[in-house]
């Protein structure tokens, strides 16, 4: 095994290593841990029945399901976006670029209101769509708008630096040794920015599970129908019963924490395969 | 709420660093009284100087009743609470931090305005909504936010249980059609102002449950050509109470004045503040004057119908009870 602290060449070592850890504590830690020991109050018994009843189990299902099918259409979204930005030149280019960042700046509240004006029956998106049939704000269909909107700057900001930096010579010098374009995506490019799509889906998706304050304008909000998690959490909270609030937070921590190291473990499998294969070609 | 938490402790850090005025109170209430108050502060602190010349800034907190209460249990500063219901302020007693009989210190259990719950229906009255009843037909879309979360969502609920209760007379039979009426609701908002926005804005729902006084000034606000007010015949008597905070007030040194604050409400010309508002005044005289605002309506309370707000909160609003009940299926 290794010593834990291997001599380096940059000093400081001691000194960052402890200051990380204060900070990871004080920010972090030492609130998670709170929230688990206030979750404590409640007997394990009490922690089962509250987390599986089934207004808690369709909420958590109506929040992780929608994040994961948000964030999947930004993964395919915001990939396009990217290739778009990157390997073109078009007027409003900075433009389209800077646009990209407003759900990260914008307060959530108002995307929230934004969009269900935009899409209610009376609105300029939602009228047409309503003559279709189609009714986005109020339903499942709204949390899943809000939810890409607010995704979107995750996967195009992670993936776009990736891209940038792989040389189109790369791909050139693949079409030259004979690879047909379809075989330049999947083999040369795709490979290489995986681990990033995969950082920028893994936070797209982080992001919409925990999101409160855009959705609850445009989901409305019915038990068993359109209630997310972090509404049920406020709920209970409103009923004094904050135990019973934490504990349906543990439980979005816990799933939210496999899920998100899941994504890092194919990550790091993406990785290693994409430097085989760069060797094999 | 969070935000809403950390902004009005933020105020309140801002209120001690800076203390202009000889006293400051933080008043921490409800959603739809931010017109009501930014009169009667303004009322108030004229009043005050003049009896004692001294000064007094007050700050205004507003959001929902629920979530308010729960700051204040938590810590929130505030020497007065005016809240929208009698439950919220007893949950803040239960933990000590003001009397439990809070209620017995000012006239008229300490509610100096009160309120009801009418209906907000389209100009013309397309589905020709005229009472309860008109609720629970198919097709006929009802707005309310959500009684687990708004205060004004609460007495929209029990108002409908009451008028139900009295008519059928049998509980199995009020809870089907209080159910029924939940049925007929798409959005469930967590506020009274959200449910406005939803149906004054985004034109959603036939008819919006609504305090009197939010119903009037989204009538002001938006225009008689758009909306019309209908009051159904039998509704609640909604008290929306006010209290001092004891530890806070004693650990301030402001007793004096958040006692007098509150008391001021009892005089004509705050009453008569209340009824521009479209709060219900107390003051008999003072409703005289202002009949032509408030429409005649059969009033119950919640003591002779569901035995004051806790028991009310237990059986009805609690998890597991008869609302939860009612989204089990």
């Amino acid at each position: 095994m290794a010593p834990l602290t291997r001599r380096s060449v940059l000093p400081g070592f001691g000194l960052t290593l402890g200051l990380t850890l204060a900070w990871l504590s004080i920010l972090i830690l030492i609130p998670l841990a709170s929230l688990f020991l206030k979750t404590t109050e409640l007997s394990l018994q009490e922690f089962i029945a509250s987390v599986t009843s089934h207004r808690v189990l369709h909420a958590l299902s109506v929040s992780f399901g929608i994040a994961f099918a948000a964030a999947l259409v930004n993964l395919a979204a915001g990939v396009l976006v990217v290739w778009a930005l990157v390997r073109y030149r078009f007027p409003g280019r900075r433009i389209f670029d800077a646009i990209v960042d407003i759900p990260f700046a914008l307060p959530t509240a108002v995307a929230g209101i934004a969009l269900s004006a935009l899409f209610a029956q009376n609105g300029w998106l939602g009228a047409p769509l309503a003559k279709l049939g189609i009714k986005v704000a109020f339903t499942p269909l709204g949390i899943f708008i809000a939810m890409i909107f607010i995704g979107i700057p995750f996967v195009v900001r992670t993936v776009q630096p990736v891209l940038a930096d792989l040389e189109p010579e790369l791909e050139e010098a693949a079409s030259s040794l004979g690879a047909r374009r379809w075989q330049v995506i999947t083999r040369v490019i795709l490979p290489s920015l995986t681990p990033a799509i995969l950082t920028g889906f893994a936070l797209a998706f982080a992001r919409a599970v925990g999101e409160y304050g855009s959705v609850i304008f445009i989901a409305g909000n019915l038990p068993n129908v359109s209630e997310i998690a972090p509404l049920l959490i406020v709920i209970r909270l409103s009923e004094f019963r904050y135990a019973d609030a934490t504990a349906i937070a543990v439980v979005m921590l816990v799933v939210a924490f496999l899920i998100i190291f899941a994504i890092n473990r194919i990550q790091r499998w993406a990785q290693t395969r994409g430097v085989v294969s760069y060797s094999v070609t | 709420m969070i935000r809403r938490t950390l902004l009005a402790l933020a105020g309140v850090l801002i209120a001690g660093a800076a203390h202009a005025a000889d006293n400051t109170l933080l008043n921490v209430s409800y959603d739809p009284t931010r017109e009501l108050y930014v009169d009667f502060n303004k009322a108030f602190a004229a009043a005050y100087q003049k009896e004692t010349g001294k000064t007094v800034e007050i700050k205004q907190s507003h959001g929902g009743s629920g979530s308010q209460s729960r700051a204040v249990r938590d810590g929130l500063q505030a020497d007065v609470v005016t809240l929208a219901l009698a439950y919220d302020i007893d949950a803040i007693a239960s933990k000590g931090i003001l009397k439990t009989d809070w209620q017995k210190s000012l006239p008229q259990n300490s509610s100096p305005y009160t309120s009801t719950i009418v209906f907000l229906v389209r100009k013309g009255n397309p589905k020709g909504i005229k009472d309860w009843d008109d609720l629970i037909k198919p097709g006929v879309s009802v707005i309310t936010p959500n009684p687990k979360t708004s205060g004004g969502a609460r007495w929209n609920y029990l108002a409908a249980w009451g008028y139900a209760l009295k008519k059928y007379g049998s509980e199995d039979k009020t809870r089907d059609f209080v159910g029924k009426l939940f049925k007929n609701v798409p959005v469930l908002d967590t506020g009274a102002r959200g449910s406005t926005v939803t149906f004054v804005e985004r034109g959603v729902g036939d008819v919006l449950l609504a305090w009197e006084n939010e119903a009037h000034l989204a009538i002001k606000e938006f225009g008689k050509d758009k909306f019309e007010i209908v009051v159904p015949s039998v509704s609640i008597l909604a008290e929306p109470p006010v209290a001092v905070v004891d530890s806070v007030v004693d650990k301030k040194g402001t007793r004096a004045v958040a006692e007098a604050y509150l008391k001021y409400w009892y005089k004509p010309e705050s009453q008569e503040i209340a009824a521009r508002n479209f709060y219900r005044p107390r003051d008999p005289e003072v409703a005289k004057k202002y009949a032509a605002n408030f429409a005649k309506v059969d009033l119950f309370t919640i003591d002779d119908v569901f035995g004051g707000w806790t028991k009310a909160q237990k059986e009805h609003f609690a998890d597991g009870g008869v609302f939860d009940q009612i989204y089990k299926n």
